[in-house]
């Protein structure tokens, strides 16, 4: 009975959890589709959380880059395959790693700030304050990072596509001696610009996913500093297994042709 | 004053009729009525966790009650969705016990946030009446000055002027003297008595300070076991023959209430 009891408990706490979360979700793209966006403050919510993140984001993507490139870079070049590695860097960078590390490492750092501060908010009555002034969290709170975030992500995405294939073809020209040339001339050859857009597309359902999880665990806290400290951890696990699941799918349906 | 339901009634801002809620197994509220009359200061006393904070809230739709009604102005708000409690929620403003500013925003900005949300104001219209409601509870100096940067009086009564500057017809003040010096306890019991007379409003004040009630009030409340025992005017209120009432005035270890 009590393994029933569990399993019913958690069935509950499930479908609580994405009900929540589906509402909290529609209700924002509600607000954004009428344009009710306070443009002040996601423009100030955008460049924090840019410059919050764009040096961990290119560290990461560089050595990431680094690495694809000294694993497959001597290799190649000994079964004479040398001109294929800017490729082999480029195709996993740009079509997965790219946007997914970008990803992973915002959802560290932004999903969690806005969990740490919408909990803050709630356990400081502040939320409650704005609802009985008349005004919507999920418009005022919400809704910047939201918007901030669909359009910083993919620029993180795009920086970090571009450090990491710069870092691969450094890493093959000094380890494996292969040219900038060579190693550019395999990266033309290999992605198109629609592989840089499907990445974008990933990028954007990903962003939804850390803006989404970040504030609606932030806005489900309860009780004092241990229960906002809870709701920044939960935040940001979610969020890596929604963008680990979500990137299987999209890579599925954006390029399971090919 | 017998409480009874009165939705109607013209010199009434608001109204609990007959309203029960728990929180899961906890019953806060049974059965309980209490009518907020019209330019008066209904003072709330309780023992704590007896359920005062709970009343503001439903006041003012932050909570919704299990059964029975809230009344404002005669609509009933228990089934009104968020949006429909915008235009009473900007009728009515709630202090908080700890002010709730916004942390982000500067003490200016926390009060001029709902005008500039909320009203068709201008700009300058808006800087006009947050230096005035700064200026009615003694802060216009603090205009740039972050929440953090403010003592808890003052916050406190940062959080007033922001509660006033919509001006709304009904003011709800949670515990605004709770863990503050006799001093500045004073200063802020004149302020909402103050408020009160320039706003030709309405409040209801919850607190534990009987020095600082019998100050303010024109009638009082006691919640007891979830329900209101007594209201009646302070006078009244303070002669009440009913031994809880008597036993709370007077801080008793001894009589009905179990310690």
């Amino acid at each position: 009975m009590k393994v029933l009891d569990r399993f019913g408990r958690a069935t509950i706490d499930f479908f609580e959890y994405a009900g929540g979360l589906t509402m909290l979700s529609l209700e924002s793209a509600g607000f954004m589709v009428r344009l009710r966006v306070r443009i002040a403050e996601t423009i100030s919510q955008a460049a924090l959380l840019g410059v919050q993140s764009w040096i961990i984001v290119v560290l990461t993507s560089l050595f990431t880059g680094m690495v694809i490139s000294l694993e497959s870079a001597q290799q190649a070049v000994q079964y004479g395959f040398g001109s294929f590695v800017g490729g082999a860097v480029a195709y996993g960078t740009v079509r997965e790693l790219g946007p997914m590390l970008t990803a992973v490492v915002v959802a560290g750092r932004v999903g969690a700030a806005i969990a740490a501060e919408l909990g803050s908010m709630v356990v400081t009555e502040q939320i409650e304050a704005l609802r009985s002034m008349g005004l919507e969290p999920s418009r005022f709170l919400v809704v910047p990072r939201l918007v901030a975030l669909l359009l910083m992500l993919p620029m993180l995405t795009i920086f970090a596509d571009v450090v990491s294939i710069l870092g691969g073809m450094w890493v093959a020209f000094n380890y494996a001696h292969i040219s900038y040339d060579t190693f550019m001339s395999s990266v033309r050859e290999t992605i198109g610009f629609d592989d840089v857009l499907k990445g974008l597309v990933k990028s954007l359902v990903f962003a939804v996913i850390i803006a989404m999880v970040g504030a609606y665990q932030g806005l489900s806290t309860k009780g004092g500093a241990a229960g906002v400290g809870k709701s920044t951890t939960s935040a940001v696990v979610l969020s890596i297994i929604l963008i680990f699941a979500s990137n299987f799918v999209l890579s599925f349906l954006l390029f399971g042709g090919r | 004053m017998t409480q009874t339901a009165r939705a109607s009634q013209p010199d009434l801002v608001a109204q609990l009729a007959d309203v029960s809620l728990a929180f899961g197994d906890r019953v806060v509220l049974s059965n309980c009525s209490l009518d907020i009359v019209e330019g008066a200061i209904t003072c709330i006393v309780g023992l704590s966790g007896a359920g005062k904070s709970t009343i503001v809230r439903l006041l003012d739709g932050l909570l919704r009650p299990d059964e029975g009604h809230v009344y404002v102005r005669g609509q009933d708000i228990c089934h009104l969705t968020e949006e429909q409690l915008i235009p009473v929620r900007q009728k009515i403003s709630l202090s908080f016990q700890f002010a709730a500013l916004l942390d982000s925003l500067t003490i200016g900005e926390n009060v001029a946030l709902p005008l500039q949300e909320n009203t068709t104001m201008s700009a300058s219209e808006i800087r006009g009446r947050v230096n005035e409601s700064l200026d009615s509870v003694g802060l216009l100096h603090t205009f740039d000055n972050l929440p953090n940067e403010l003592s808890g009086g003052m916050l406190k009564r940062a959080g007033f002027a922001r509660a006033i500057a919509t001006r709304p017809e009904l003011i709800l003040y949670d515990e605004p003297t709770t863990g503050l010096d006799p001093i500045v306890t004073h200063l802020i019991t004149e302020t909402i008595v103050k408020l009160r007379q320039k706003l030709n409003g309405t409040a209801v004040v919850i607190s534990h300070d009987l020095q600082s009630i019998y100050m303010m009030a024109d009638y009082v409340a006691m919640l007891f076991e979830g329900a209101v025992i007594a209201y009646d005017t302070v006078d009244n209120f303070r002669r009440s023959p009913n031994p809880i009432v008597q036993q709370f005035i007077q801080g008793s270890e001894v009589g009905p209430i179990p310690i």
